[in-house]
């Protein structure tokens, strides 16, 4: 009984599963779930049958939508994001690019105005050639997702 | 029907069609013909600069006063209350713009143009933000294009010097690549044209060559474009061996065809022999007048809905 997870009931909610081993908390810095008051549970390093370990993340009382679910392709492309309402699954979102990012990353360029001024970030996302870049739409550099370390 | 720039942010050179490309390279010339003191008749122009840049200040506010306009603001905000105060731009912004018609900003950080533009219900205008766009030298670059060769469509043209920092080069590049412009690029490895640009190109179809040295390309060329190698770039020694293969004498340009043109964004410092001035090809001169017409041309389309 002691080693099974006391969260695994949720009445309504998402589940956020198959998150590579590593990212779920930078995961749920992306969906701002810690400021959202609701209970979340996160599981770091869990057994995963596909890719040896997972990231798993559940979240009470909010439904993510399409959009919202898209946000986790550039970091968990895999991810698969179950919605619960009244213990049933009610939406599974398969994961697509999302044409923008807003005020979640911090754009790499150190000179760049969104630095200084209190405006939200915002970034173009294309993939070209499978690689996903994000240009910034202040100061028009685009980068590769790696190379965004900090999350505002 | 209004022009398409009409009230238009210019903020991004990558904002324009080639069709608004066109209009303001037209416009340009038009006025340079047949002086307009009319265009910006009661109207009041912000020049706010950020950071200094003497000649690209001179160069609008003669525009704004040539067209009939008036001028307010400043060479360096290091010497305004704004920098004292610690008001956002955002803010400065706002409040400048609702004194005036249409704003023109120089700042030192990237991106800053277009946060202003965010913050602005007038025309923002573009001076330089940082090391990211520079729109007017485009437009007086293509100006001199048009005016020297007759036409944009098809130009052969080589860029020389410092095509990796040099945001005068990119905005051109990108530019140019609208009119099926063929390009021969001259550098040093270490300051070669950066790769996003070459997929670019690669994407358009665009013709292109990477050479070591100006003077064989010479005999194909409709305009030669130099810009400043910089010597915190290179160690000392090395510094000597790049230069001297990447500075420009007369003798180069034995074998030019008659039409060529050399431009430089100016300032020059010694990529450009003084020989090379009294030439039929040294045009840079005039391009850096052309300044004043070029940004004369987008203040007028910009406040005006018709000409
Ligand atoms: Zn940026």
């Amino acid at each position: 009984m002691e080693h099974k997870l006391t969260v695994e009931a949720l009445k309504d909610g998402t589940v956020i599963d198959h998150i590579p081993a590593g990212q779920g908390r930078r995961i749920a810095k992306l969906l701002r779930l810690s400021e959202s008051g609701q209970r979340v549970y996160m599981g770091f390093n869990l057994p995963s049958q596909r890719s040896g370990k997972k990231d798993l993340i559940k979240v009470e009382n909010i439904l993510l939508s399409a959009e919202d679910a898209n946000q986790l392709a550039l970091y968990a492309p895999d991810a698969t994001v179950n919605v619960i309402e009244n213990f049933e699954v009610v939406a599974k979102h398969k994961l697509g690019v999302p044409e923008s990012i807003a005020g979640v990353l911090v754009c790499p360029n150190s000179n760049c105005i969104s630095h200084v001024e209190p405006v939200t970030s915002h970034f173009s996302v294309r993939s070209r050639h499978g690689e996903i870049r994000l240009k910034c739409k202040y100061c028009e550099k685009a980068y590769a997702k790696e190379v965004f370390t900090g999350l505002s | 029907m209004a022009n398409p720039l009409y009230q238009k942010h210019i903020i991004s050179i990558s904002d324009l069609s080639r069709e608004e490309l066109e209009l303001v390279v037209h416009t340009a010339a038009e006025l340079k013909r047949h002086p307009r003191n009319d265009l910006l008749k009661d109207r009041v122009v912000a020049s706010c600069f950020f950071e200094a840049s003497t000649r690209t200040r001179l160069s609008f506010e003669t525009a704004v006063q040539r067209l009939g306009g008036s001028v307010i603001g400043f060479a360096d905000a290091g010497n305004t209350s704004l920098a004292k105060k610690g008001e956002t731009l955002a803010d400065s912004v706002r409040i400048i713009t609702s004194y005036v018609d249409a704003y023109v900003m120089r700042h030192p950080r990237d991106g800053a143009a277009r946060l202003a533009a965010e913050c602005s219900t007038k025309p923002v205008i573009n001076a330089g933000d940082g090391a990211n766009q520079h729109p007017t030298q485009t437009l007086l670059d293509l100006f001199t294009l048009h005016e020297t060769q007759g036409r944009l469509d098809g130009l052969k043209v080589a860029f020389v010097g410092d095509l990796k920092y040099g945001r005068t080069v990119h905005s051109l590049v990108q530019a140019l690549s609208l009119f099926g412009c063929r390009f021969y690029f001259i550098a040093p490895p270490a300051l070669a044209l950066p790769d996003y640009l070459y997929e670019e190109l690669d994407e358009r179809h665009i013709e292109y060559s990477d050479h070591e040295d100006i003077e064989e390309v010479v005999p194909e060329l409709d305009i030669l474009y130099m810009t400043r190698v910089q010597k915190e770039r290179f160690e000392e020694t090395e510094f000597h061996q790049v230069k001297s293969r990447f500075v420009l004498t007369a003798d180069t340009l034995a074998h030019a065809r008659p039409n060529l043109r050399v431009l430089h964004p100016l300032p020059r410092v010694d990529e450009i022999e003084i020989g090379v001035d009294q030439t039929p090809y040294a045009y840079y001169f005039q391009q850096a007048e052309n300044g004043v017409y070029a940004r004369q041309a987008l203040l007028a389309l910009v406040l005006n809905e018709t000409l």
